[in-house]
């Protein structure tokens, strides 16, 4: 910064810092402006503020309201400058810089004007400071001392806000009006950086407050996503664990361990306590905004229920051992030992998790394939994202989304199915609302009126198409048909990218009358002028881009959508640059990675099938074994083979097969015909209910390595604290190689991600140090991409030519009749994560302490079923009890649930019909009947009878375990 | 593996490669799928289904497809 004081007539490379608040945003205009600053010639893009020039330059401005998250406010009136050949005292913050102009920011008149100012605010502020949790962390008090505050005149005496009750309503963090100087920075923030609109200044003049709702914070639209903490000048909003610890001592920048958005975090330690994380500003996915999950719901790391030592027993009806990390490694080994010998090699297998950091998939995926010899290795994606897998390596040439997150701040017209974004990945759904509260069009296709339909402030679906569960591809098929017929195709797009041959086959295909909406509008349940008209918006609307979900690849037809999904962006031109593509919005945070690190039975690190010679004979090298050229078993063919009685040991790490795979009666048959199943998880959890090893895993907090998010992200996550069950999970799986014979040599993770990159393709540039100095990197990454790939397919598709597939919609083999009337579809909560075993482990259960069935009022009526009634749901699989929740936001004829709790037994009615591809399970079809009762099903009570006695078994207290 | 769930997922594979306008490359196909996706105790049982029981239950084009380009 020196240099460019003494240097003002050169132009200066300003570089910006993360750490540092800029006071307004960046403009990102290519038109440079010079103006001069305190007697420095600065030069910044045009629409730049003058605040945010002086910044850049090394001034710093005294400011109140204004941060560089949100859109300047000029409300305070202390970033007042002095412009020459300008009257008065115009705010820096809102005024734009212009060429030539010059500044002044300090100027005794200037000093005065600000003393003037904090002398007001001071006069109403309580001067606890000693005492205050925001003591040091304080831009009030900064600002007190950089305008040289020495008195308040005024006394403190006069009518004032102090002594007002404090809000504790929220789990997370107080609101303490009395310290408030209604900047407004939190009402701005809920709005622009979250899209909720829960906050407001109610009153005016002096009379003015913040307030949330009409009651309390809890009981308002917030939603807890901590923007007005973290924007919050003062102590006013301010974390509870902040006001319980003091404030931090040190931050180490990781990765957060819950969705698939992947928000980069700075856990603002205390030694190695965590005391808060707050949303990193330089977070590649983030930009320093967070959701209640990553921001708040952390404990469940230090939860009571976390078991920290090894423990075996022979049978799941003997009390666990505990003891020590060799025994129990050298048990899990001597077992599958002797089960390889027993009943064969192939009667072994393991289950990674997304939930896993790359390098312990890697690891995991190695050990089975070189030591246990078998490509028995599958992962969860198998029961969420595998169809996207196939169906983009099929069609595009890669299995992975196309784009940015950013890149739908480009987008004209955006079409989400089967996705609910702002519920599954809220940051991201947060940045999706900001582009549509800008104009952007939106196309919602879901059984389910989620939140972005009508439900979210100043943004409203412009076709919100509720086909019926289980026809995807008629609707894929019938938007097509118009597409294609009325000549809507970007035919030069297709000419230049795409196989010829195959867009003609397609054409032909989709064309046909039975394709058309009027056709289909049956089976869709939809009118047809709404299909044209939301078909002809997504192909003339400018950039399209289509972001999906579980909700497109839960089906028997998963597959089949997500090819149709990729056939539709070809068709319209809409791949290969920034605004459009095909994005498969990741449900936990490492799917992509767990999937890229070869998890699935019949690939490779990489998308490489374990047939392909060339590629074998690499890793055959590289691990110095003769590997199998047999695609291994997916999970639900070990389940299945479990079931008969020939798979009879798993090793499942991180993984809770017992509660989120469909059909649980049959899963727990299959665990039960087991001999061995070692589990390696943080909790005792409902999979490890039926084991025989249990090994304590490490939380994300206690480790190194990295999680790829669903933009290809690859970002660190680095261990802040000593893992409380001594190490750390790669750990684990290499002292388990080594006891069966195999050792891998790594000191650190940074090694395994050293031989992934050496091993991988995509993967050859990336490395931990090229991580530190790029905080986080998109694959692929090697000689022809060294700092990453944001967008896919530019110029070229991954195959070559993009190739179209014929995708004919096939119904169901899960009918509804009369026996079975209603359609039970499934999704998840903002609060609650997948299985809950984290979220509910902290406060996130005071928004969503259980499951519940929605039920449209007519149905409802029809069964004498009231909001709150416990309702029997019987499938052809099975049966359970939830509570009934009665909404407009289910169609008639389809009921919903989320399945975040165990008891719930969500999974006990879906059934074992699967993806014709890749047998991802059907999730989203299920057909129901509801009827009004008064006690939880017998499979309920017999499960937590049997879920107490094996809490009992392991030595706690099913009165204080979590269920 | 239980034969029957294997053809339920054969046939399901069948569905989608039935569209594919040339008979030839839809047998191709679908067996190329079973090769590249199903573990060798799968293929091993719908083969000796197609080969022992006729295939009883699988769509024709799926026998086809196993009789003419797999071999257990």
């Amino acid at each position: 910064m020196d240099d460019i004081k003494y240097t003002p007539s050169q132009p200066q490379v300003l570089k910006y810092d993360a750490d540092k608040d800029y006071g307004t945003p960046k403009s990102d205009s290519s038109v440079m402006v010079t103006l001069n600053i305190d007697g420095v010639d600065v030069t910044v893009p045009e629409g730049t503020s003058i605040m945010h020039a002086a910044q850049l330059s090394g001034v710093t401005v005294p400011k109140l309201c204004a941060t560089d998250s949100l859109e300047p406010f000029g409300s305070c009136r202390l970033c007042l400058v002095e412009i020459e050949g300008r009257r008065g005292y115009p705010a820096s913050c809102t005024t734009p810089v212009a060429p030539g102009i010059k500044v002044k920011t300090q100027t005794p008149k200037l000093a005065d004007v600000r003393r003037g100012v904090m002398e007001l605010y001071i006069s109403d502020h309580p001067l606890d400071c000693l005492t205050c949790a925001a003591n040091g962390d304080c831009e009030l008090q900064d600002m007190a001392g950089a305008v040289g505050l020495r008195e308040v005149r005024y006394g403190y005496e006069g009518e004032n806000h102090l002594g007002q009750a404090k809000d504790e309503s929220n789990p997370y963090f107080t609101f303490d009006p009395s310290k408030c100087i209604v900047c407004s920075r939190c009402v701005r923030a809920c709005e622009e950086t979250q899209g909720t609109f829960a906050l407001t200044i109610q009153g005016r003049g002096f009379e003015s407050k913040v307030a949330a709702g009409n009651h309390n914070f809890l009981d308002s639209e917030c939603v807890s996503c901590g923007a007005c903490v973290q924007a919050c000048p003062t102590a006013t909003l301010m974390e509870k664990t902040v006001i319980d610890a003091g404030t931090p001592e040190h931050k180490v920048t990781t990765t957060c361990a819950y969705c698939g958005v992947g928000c980069s975090f700075d856990a603002e330690m205390k030694g190695e306590e965590v005391v808060r994380m707050t949303p990193s500003k330089a977070g590649g996915a983030n930009h320093g905004h967070s959701c209640v999950k990553g921001r708040f719901a952390w404990g469940y790391a230090t939860h009571a229920d976390r078991i920290t030592t090894p423990m075996i027993r022979k049978s799941i009806h003997d009390p666990w051992q505990k003891v020590d990390w060799d025994e129990a490694i050298n048990y899990a080994a001597s077992e599958i030992k002797r089960i390889q010998a027993q009943y064969g090699k192939e009667a072994v297998g393991g289950i990674t998790s997304s939930r896993c950091t790359n390098e312990e998939v890697y690891v995991t995926q190695k050990l089975i394939r070189a030591v246990f010899g078998v490509n028995n290795v599958d992962t969860c994606a198998r029961v969420c994202h595998s169809p996207t897998g196939y169906g983009l390596k099929q069609t595009l040439g890669e299995s992975a989304g196309t784009q940015t997150f950013d890149s739908v701040m480009k987008s004209d017209v955006i079409f989400v199915m089967g996705a609910n974004p702002t519920d599954g990945h809220p940051v991201f759904g947060s940045i999706m609302k900001r582009r549509l509260r800008e104009g952007a069009k939106l196309i919602v296709a879901d059984p389910r009126a989620i939140d972005l339909v009508e439900n979210s402030p100043h943004v409203r679906a412009d076709y919100h198409l509720n086909l019926r569960p289980g026809t995807n591809v008629a609707l894929i098929s019938a938007m097509s048909h118009v597409i294609v017929t009325e000549g809507l195709v970007k035919e030069e797009f297709v000419k230049a990218r795409c196989e010829w041959e195959s867009f003609v086959a397609w054409r032909d295909f989709v064309a046909k009358p039975e394709n058309s909406p009027e056709a289909l509008a049956k089976d869709l349940g939809l009118d047809p002028q709404k299909v044209r008209e939301a078909a002809r918006l997504f192909a003339t609307g400018g950039n399209a881009a289509i972001y999906y979900g579980l909700g497109v690849t839960e089906h028997s037809q998963g597959s089949t959508a997500v090819m149709g999904i990729a056939n539709l962006a070809m068709a319209t031109g809409n791949i290969g640059r920034e605004g459009v593509g095909v994005n498969p919005m990741r449900g936990q945070n490492n799917v992509q990675g767990s999937c890229d690190m070869g998890s699935m039975p019949h690939e490779y690190p990489g998308y490489r099938h374990v047939s392909d010679e060339a590629t074998r004979a690499l890793f055959e090298t590289a691990w110095g074994v003769k590997l199998s050229a047999d695609p291994g078993l997916r999970i639900t063919n070990m389940l299945d083979l479990a079931a008969e009685g020939s798979f009879k040991a798993v090793y499942c790490v991180g993984e809770d097969i017992a509660q989120s795979d469909p059909d649980t009666q049959h899963v727990i048959h299959a665990l039960e015909n087991m001999e061995c199943v070692i589990v390696q998880d943080l909790f005792l959890n409902e999979t490890a209910k039926f084991a025989h090893v249990f090994f304590p895993g490490a939380s994300f907090l206690e480790k190194n390595g990295t999680f790829t998010n669903a933009e290809r992200r690859i970002s660190p996550v680095r261990k802040v604290m000593t893992p409380k069950n001594g190490m750390e999970d790669w750990e684990i799986t290499a002292k388990f190689s080594e006891a069966l014979g195999y050792p891998m040599h790594y000191a650190h993770a940074s090694d395994i991600m050293d031989e992934i990159a050496a091993l991988t393709p995509t993967f050859h540039g990336v490395s931990f140090k090229k991580l530190d100095e790029m905080g986080s990197i998109q694959w692929p990454c090697n000689a022809e991409a060294p700092q990453g790939t944001p967008t896919m397919h530019v110029g070229e598709f991954v195959r070559g030519k993009g190739k179209f597939f014929i995708t004919q919609y096939v119904p169901t083999t899960e009918r509804v009749n009369t026996k079975f009337p209603l359609i039970l579809t499934t999704g998840r909560i903002l609060s609650q994560y997948n299985v809950g075993a984290q979220t509910r482990r902290t406060h996130n259960v005071v928004w969503h302490a259980e499951d519940r069935i929605e039920i449209h009022p007519h149905d409802a009526e029809d069964r004498g079923i009231q909001d709150g009634d416990w309702v029997d749901i019987t499938s052809r699989a099975g049966q359970t009890v939830l509570r009934a929740k009665v909404t407009e936001r289910v169609q008639p004829g389809v009921v919903y649930t989320t399945f975040h709790h165990p008891g719930s037994g969500a999974n006990v009615i879906t059934t074992d019909n699967s993806d014709w591809a890749t047998n991802c399970p059907e999730y989203k079809v299920t057909a129901v009947q509801l009827t009004k009762v008064n006690q939880l099903s017998d499979w309920q009570k017999e499960y937590r009878t049997f879920s107490d006695t094996q809490v009992e078994l392991s030595g706690m207290d099913p009165h204080t375990v979590v269920f | 593996m239980e034969v029957e769930k294997l053809i339920h997922m054969a046939n399901q594979i069948g569905d989608f490669f039935e569209a594919v306008p040339d008979e030839e490359e839809a047998k191709v196909e679908i067996a190329g799928h079973l090769k590249k996706f199903w573990n060798s105790i799968m293929i091993k049982s719908i083969v000796a289904h197609v080969q022992q029981q006729q295939g009883a239950g699988l769509h024709p084009q799926v026998i086809a497809a196993i009789q003419q380009h797999i071999q257990a």
